[in-house]
């Protein structure tokens, strides 16, 4: 494919996410200065308030943020979040959004690095009420909207599913019928995000949730207890020939896994968009 | 001015390591792989680099060919925009003035091209003086395909995106023309010492 094609298909995308902030941008009108471009209005550092702190797993946290002004964000993006320490040091780490752009405020999921230096202080020391910088939405690739369509085949491992899930919520918050499967890998139940939540997203129509536990399945659990590999992802995917629009996001080298057996099975690689957490303590 | 966050004081951290730190940036030991899609594979018998565009006449080099130029050892210190930085990475391959030595231009941009579709532009000044290069080795291997094997450019000064992945042509441009990250949403040029991370900033 050349980098033409890509180009082209970009700016499309583009250009739907500008008029998706484009009808939106008079509710924010009392926060902006002029009509900025979106792009500068992410670019700007904003103070947020912590306004609900919710424990997912016994190392993670959903942290919900009040932002003023803050720019309509498509499912997918990320923020960056600024912390300043007494002595004036400053650490900034990336995170992906994990609400869909309906609902108010703007919430991330944080995994805890056990010897990280941002993640702890986020799921251990944060309270509601406290205030730090962030800014964004980021991210112009690994996006969808609900007017892109389905089929989707999301991919997930481990705190990956956060913007996988800001997707599903997206496209239940737009009611849009998209068929999507959701294939989730996790090493065992109690690492699952949102486990009440996909519990009932998948006793929806059109979607599809299925889990692979790599270490400590349930008890009794019959399903899928192996990394991912071809069989897996033959069973629980749209196939090629239905032209899904693939989201990977996971470790770096479980999405590098998952994108080679996909080509491999046939889906074409400009239909497969990828996200990898490096470490971010 | 930022405000003080409340109840975080950072890890503990060394001045000289902190010097070689852009703003905003940590110290990674790892090497994390960042991509938007799967990895190509072109077989190393098919594999060409070209430069093309704005140029007298465009060149192209065999796989065998490249390998036969110059080579030079950077070591250098890398910036990736999603905040980590690794020092004092190690690297084998061709300076891109080396490759520039062939053709004639007056160009003031280059678009790199990639396997699998992947773009980015640089200022031709960014890619000469013995800033920029071709590599085919890390620490002493060949690159791997997850970090842009079999060749990949090299442009440690600017923001880790710029050193295009499966690097396969450079096109030279009498302008500049937003590449796939500056299309969606990253800086257009990207100093990590300015902190140029996205569009505005």
């Amino acid at each position: 494919m050349e980098g033409t094609e890509i180009h082209r298909r970009l700016s499309g995308l583009r250009g739907r996410a500008a008029r998706l902030f484009g009808r939106r941008r008079h509710d924010h009108e009392e926060h902006v200065a002029g009509a900025a471009p979106v792009a500068r209005q992410a670019a700007v550092w904003r103070l947020a308030r912590v306004s609900e702190l919710r424990v997912e797993t016994a190392h993670a946290t959903t942290i919900v943020f009040d932002v003023p002004g803050w720019p309509l964000h498509a499912a997918g993006q990320h923020v960056d979040l600024r912390l300043t320490a007494e002595d004036g040091y400053q650490a900034e780490r990336s995170y992906s959004i994990a609400s869909p752009p309906e609902e108010p405020g703007v919430a991330i999921t944080v995994d805890r690095i056990p010897d990280g230096e941002v993640s702890p202080f986020l799921n251990d020391v944060l309270l509601v009420g406290d205030e730090i910088e962030i800014r964004g939405p980021f991210g112009g690739y690994f996006n969808w909207h609900s007017q892109d369509g389905g089929p989707l085949f999301l991919i997930g491992g481990g705190s990956g599913l956060v913007p996988l899930m800001a997707m599903l919520r997206h496209r239940q918050a737009t009611a849009s019928t998209a068929d999507v499967r959701l294939l989730l890998s996790a090493r065992s139940s109690e690492d699952v995000l949102y486990r009440d939540e996909l519990g009932a997203l998948g006793a929806v129509d059109d979607v599809t949730i299925a889990q692979t536990f790599t270490r400590h399945p349930p008890a009794g659990w019959t399903g899928f207890a192996r990394r991912i590999d071809r069989e897996m992802l033959a069973a629980v995917g749209p196939p090629p020939e239905a032209m899904p629009r693939v989201y990977i996001c996971g470790p770096a080298a479980f999405v590098e896994q998952a994108a080679e057996l996909l080509v491999r099975l046939g889906h074409p690689p400009e239909k497969i968009r990828t996200e990898r957490f490096g470490p971010s303590g | 001015m930022s405000p003080i966050t409340r109840g975080f004081h950072g890890r503990p951290h060394h001045e000289d390591d902190a010097a070689r730190l852009p703003p905003g940036q940590h110290i990674e030991a790892d090497f994390p792989v960042l991509s938007a899609g799967p990895t190509p594979h072109t077989p190393l018998d098919r594999w060409t680099f070209e430069i093309t565009g704005a140029v007298d006449r465009p060149v192209s080099w065999t796989w065998e060919e490249l390998l036969a130029l110059p080579t030079e050892m950077p070591t250098v210190d890398i910036h990736c925009v999603t905040k980590w930085s690794k020092l004092d990475t190690h690297w084998r391959g061709v300076a891109i003035d080396t490759l520039l030595a062939a053709v004639k231009t007056s160009a003031s941009h280059v678009l790199a091209k990639c396997d699998g579709g992947y773009t980015t532009n640089l200022p031709l000044a960014d890619v000469t003086g013995s800033r920029a290069w071709i590599v085919y080795e890390y620490e002493g291997q060949p690159l791997p395909p997850e970090h842009g094997g079999p060749a990949r450019l090299l442009v440690p000064h600017l923001y880790f995106w710029k050193s295009a992945k499966w690097v396969r042509s450079l096109v030279l441009r009498d302008d500049d023309a937003p590449g796939f990250w500056e299309s969606n949403g990253y800086h257009i040029y990207g100093d990590p010492w300015k902190e140029q991370r996205y569009t505005g900033d």
